[in-house]
C-alpha cells in the first residue's frame, strides 16, 4: 500500500488500473479527460496492459463498452455532463445487454447555459436507465468505489453496468492524500473478470440483445432487471465487508455522520456533503442536535437504510444539487418517496436546491437550512422549497444584465 | 476478378445457412442479398445489428442466424463491432479465445443508419482500421417506418413524406464515393438479382481485413410498391438500366463489375414501380423524367471519357 496525493481524477485512473481493466473505449470531454490521459500513458509506457480505442463520441463509446462488456473482458470507461447525456440512448441499452463494466462520470452541470462546473442533473439524468451508481465524496472513496463498482457489476446475482460519480472540480482536479493498495491485494479482493455465460465465439453461437414482441416479454426481462439492481444492496454490504477486510476502510450504503443522537439531519449526495460536516460540527459546538446521511449507493436506492436512520429525527434538511424544473429537487422527491406511509418514520422534509452549477453553499446558509427545518419540524408545516441563492449574487446578476442592456442599447436593439 | 471460385452460377452455394419463416415482407429485396451473402459468410460470424427493418429477423426466442447476433442502436453498430472486435483481440491475445473460435464482425443495416444516423459511427470506425464487414441494405427510404424518404431515397421518388407531384426533390447521397473517400480495405456495391457478381464481391470481402462495406441496393416491395414476385426482375433493371452501377473499389481503384453495353432506358425501370407512378400519370412529367435519364447518361459517360 503506498499513500499518494491524488486528483480525484487520478484516483478513478487508479482505480481502473488497479481492477486490471483490458478495455478503455474512451472520449475526451472536460473535467473527465484527465482520467483517460492517465490511463492512455500507462498504456503507453507499459505500465498497464490494456486496449484503448477512441471512439466518435461518448454514444459510440457505450456502444463499444457494452459490446466488449458482453464478449467477456472486464471494460471500463468515463465521461461527464454533455458527454453522458449524448451517450444515454446506449445506457440503457447496455444496461438492458445486462453488461457489466464500471462507467465513472466526472458530475458537470448541464446546458443551457453550457458550463463546466459540477451539480448533480447529469447524473440523475441516469437514474433510471438500469445502470447501478455509487457516488462519492472525497478522492479514496473514488479509487475504492471502483474496486466495489466491478465486484457488484460482475456478480451472477446482478449482472449489471454501474456508474461511480465524482463531482468535476471540486473532486476532480482537488489533490487528497489517497491509500493505494498493493496490486496483489486487489488481485485478492477483485478476481480477474469470470465472463460465465457471457460471450461470443464460433461453435457456440448466441444471440443478444434481441427484439420482443409485445408486453409479456418486455415485461418479464424488465422485471429482471429490477430484480437484479435491488440484488445490488445486499451484493454492495457483502463486498463492503470483504473490502474492509482486506484494506481496512469500511463502507456503507448510506454514510451517517453524527446522526445517532441527532435531532436534525441533513441529506446530501457527493463531494458538497463534506460542506456539510463541517457545518454540522460547527451547529454541534453551538449545542444543536444535528447530522448527516450521505447515500454512497444511489442505486439500487437504500431506502431502508435511509429509513432506519433517519426513524425518530425530527426534521430532515434535503439538499438537493440538481433541479428537476416543474417540480423540484430529486433526492428530496426519492427520499419522500421512502418515508412516506412508514409508521415509525415521519420527519418533518424540508427541500433546498442548491451548489448548481458549482455555485458554493455557504456554512451560514446550512446554518439557516438547519433552522428552518427545525422551525417547519416545530410548527408540522413544510415550506415550500427553497433556491439557495444570496443578495449579493442577485446584486452581481443585476449589474451584468445592466451591461448587457447598454450594449444592445449601444448596437440599436430593443 | 479471375482468382474467383465463382466461375458459373452452379459454382454458388447449393445449401442455405439462413433460417426462414422471419418476420420480413415477401419479395424482400434485402433478405434475397442477405441470403445470399450469409450463404458465402458463413456461420463463424457476430452481426451487429442496427435499428431497422431487419431488427425483426431476430425477435425472441428464434433467430434465422446460425452465428451470433448482438443488437445496438440505430446510429452506433459499428461501434458496437468495435467493441465485440476489440474485445475478442484481447481475447485471443490473451489465450482465451482459440483462433478457429474467433469470428468475422459483421454490421448489419439500412440505409438509414448507413447514410445517416450511423455516418460518423461508420467514419470513426473505417479510420480506425476496424476490420469488420458492414453490409447495408438500402431500401432508398425509412423501410420499418413506412418508406419515409432518407439520404438514399432518388430523385422524384414518392414516399411517405414526398407525396407531392415531383415526389422526393432530393439526390441519393453517394455512400460508395464517401467510403471510397476513406481508402478502406474494399467498397462493393451488390444486388440479390446478380447472385453471382454478389458471390464474387463477397468472396472479395471475406478475404480481406480492414473496414470493408457491401451496398446492396435492396428492391423493396412495401415501400416501392411493386409486386412482391418482381423483386429480382426490378434488381435486373437497377443494373440494366444503369442505376444501380455494380462496382468496387480496392486497392486504390474504382472498377466496375458489370458494366450494361446497352442501356435500357430509365422508364423501363421507373414504371415498374408505384413509387414512380406519377411520373407517368395523369400526364407524363417529361421533364423529371429526362433529369433523371441525364443524370444516369452523364455517370456512365464519364466513366467512359
Amino acid at each position: 500500500m503506498t499513500r499518494m496525493l491524488l486528483t480525484g481524477n487520478g484516483a478513478a485512473a487508479w482505480g481502473a488500473r488497479l481492477a486490471g481493466i483490458e478495455y478503455l473505449p474512451a472520449f475526451p470531454i472536460t473535467p473527465q479527460t484527465e482520467i483517460i490521459e492517465t490511463i492512455a500513458k500507462w498504456i503507453d509506457f507499459g505500465e498497464l496492459d490494456c486496449r484503448m480505442t477512441t471512439l466518435d463520441s461518448e454514444h459510440s463509446m457505450i456502444t463499444a463498452a457494452g459490446g466488449a462488456a458482453v464478449t467477456g473482458v472486464r471494460v471500463f470507461t468515463a465521461t461527464s455532463s454533455q458527454g453522458l447525456l449524448y451517450a444515454m440512448e446506449m445506457l440503457y441499452t447496455t444496461a438492458g445487454w445486462r453488461a457489466p463494466f464500471v462507467l465513472v462520470n466526472v458530475s458537470r452541470g448541464l446546458a443551457s447555459p453550457i458550463t463546466l462546473e459540477p451539480d448533480h442533473n447529469d447524473i440523475l439524468a441516469a437514474r433510471d436507465s438500469g445502470f447501478l451508481q455509487l457516488h462519492c465524496a472525497t478522492c479514496q472513496e473514488v479509487l475504492d468505489g471502483i474496486l466495489l463498482a466491478y465486484r457488484m457489476a460482475e456478480d451472477g446475482r446482478v449482472r449489471l453496468p454501474v456508474i461511480v460519480n465524482l463531482d468535476g472540480f471540486y473532486l476532480s482536479f482537488t489533490r487528497e492524500p489517497v491509500e493505494v493498495p498493493a496490486a496483489a491485494a486487489v488481485a485478492r479482493f477483485l478476481p480477474p473478470f469470470d465472463a460465465q455465460n457471457l460471450g461470443f465465439r464460433a461453435g457456440a453461437p448466441l444471440s443478444e440483445a434481441v427484439a420482443v414482441l409485445g408486453g409479456s416479454p418486455y415485461s418479464y426481462f424488465r422485471y429482471q432487471h429490477h430484480l437484479a439492481a435491488l440484488n445490488a444492496e445486499a451484493v454492495f454490504e457483502e463486498s463492503a465487508v470483504a473490502f474492509a477486510r482486506c484494506f481496512g476502510r469500511s463502507y456503507q450504503a448510506v454514510e451517517a455522520y453524527r446522526c445517532d443522537d441527532a435531532e436534525l439531519v441533513f441529506v446530501m449526495l457527493g463531494s458538497f456533503a463534506t460542506k456539510a460536516k463541517a457545518a454540522v460540527d460547527c451547529l454541534r459546538e453551538a449545542g444543536q442536535a444535528v447530522g448527516l446521511l450521505r447515500p454512497l449507493l444511489l442505486r439500487p436506492f437504500p431506502a431502508a437504510a435511509l429509513r432506519r436512520a433517519l426513524a425518530g429525527k425530527q426534521g430532515v434538511a434535503v439538499i438537493d444539487q440538481n433541479l428537476s424544473p416543474g417540480k423540484g429537487g430529486v433526492l428530496y422527491t426519492e427520499l419522500a418517496s421512502a418515508l412516506y406511509g412508514q409508521a415509525d418514520s415521519n420527519p418533518m422534509l424540508v427541500s433546498f436546491i442548491g451548489g448548481l452549477g458549482g455555485r458554493d453553499i455557504s456554512a451560514e446558509e446550512f446554518y439557516e437550512m438547519a433552522a428552518v427545518t427545525r422551525r417547519a419540524a416545530a410548527e408540522g408545516q413544510a415550506p415550500e422549497p427553497r433556491l439557495l441563492y444570496a443578495e449579493a449574487e442577485l446584486c452581481e446578476i443585476k449589474k451584468w444584465q445592466a451591461i448587457a442592456q447598454v450594449q444592445r442599447a449601444k448596437e440599436g436593439q430593443p | 476478378m479471375s482468382e474467383t471460385r465463382f466461375q458459373t452460377m452452379k459454382d454458388l452455394p447449393s445449401c442455405h445457412l439462413l433460417g426462414t419463416g422471419t418476420a420480413l415482407c415477401a419479395g424482400c429485396g434485402g433478405l434475397e442479398a442477405l441470403h445470399e451473402i450469409y450463404d458465402i459468410l458463413g456461420e463463424k460470424t457476430v452481426v451487429v445489428n442496427a435499428a431497422g427493418c431487419m431488427t425483426l429477423l431476430a425477435v425472441y426466442p428464434f433467430t434465422p442466424f446460425r452465428g451470433s447476433w448482438l443488437y445496438t442502436a440505430m446510429a452506433s453498430a459499428p461501434a458496437g463491432a468495435q467493441g465485440v472486435r476489440d474485445a475478442l483481440d484481447i481475447l485471443l491475445a490473451k489465450g482465451r479465445l482459440t483462433a478457429e473460435e474467433d469470428l468475422q464482425t459483421v454490421v448489419l443495416t439500412g440505409d438509414g443508419a448507413a447514410y445517416g444516423m450511423g455516418l460518423s459511427a461508420t467514419s470513426g470506425a473505417i479510420e480506425r482500421g476496424l476490420d469488420f464487414l458492414y453490409l447495408c441494405y438500402d431500401n432508398e427510404g425509412y423501410g420499418n417506418t413506412g418508406q419515409q424518404y432518407s439520404g438514399a431515397t432518388p430523385h422524384g421518388a414518392r414516399t411517405a413524406t414526398s407525396k407531392g407531384p415531383c415526389g422526393y426533390p432530393g439526390y441519393k447521397k453517394d455512400l460508395f464515393a464517401i467510403w471510397a473517400a476513406h481508402r478502406p480495405a474494399y467498397v462493393a456495391t451488390v444486388v440479390g438479382a446478380e447472385p453471382l457478381d454478389l458471390a464474387r464481391k463477397i468472396e472479395q470481402a471475406k478475404n480481406r481485413q480492414g473496414p470493408r462495406l457491401i451496398l446492396s441496393l435492396a428492391p423493396c416491395p412495401t415501400g416501392w410498391d411493386f409486386d412482391p414476385s418482381e423483386t429480382a426482375q426490378i434488381g435486373r433493371l437497377a443494373v440494366q438500366t444503369g442505376v444501380w452501377p455494380l462496382k468496387e473499389y480496392r486497392d486504390g481503384q474504382v472498377v466496375h463489375t458489370k458494366v450494361p453495353q446497352k442501356r435500357l432506358p430509365v422508364e423501363d425501370y421507373l414504371k415498374r414501380q408505384g413509387r414512380f407512378a406519377h411520373l407517368f400519370q395523369p400526364q407524363r412529367n417529361e421533364a423529371l423524367l429526362q433529369e433523371i435519364q441525364a443524370r444516369i447518361d452523364a455517370y456512365w459517360d464519364n466513366l467512359q471519357s
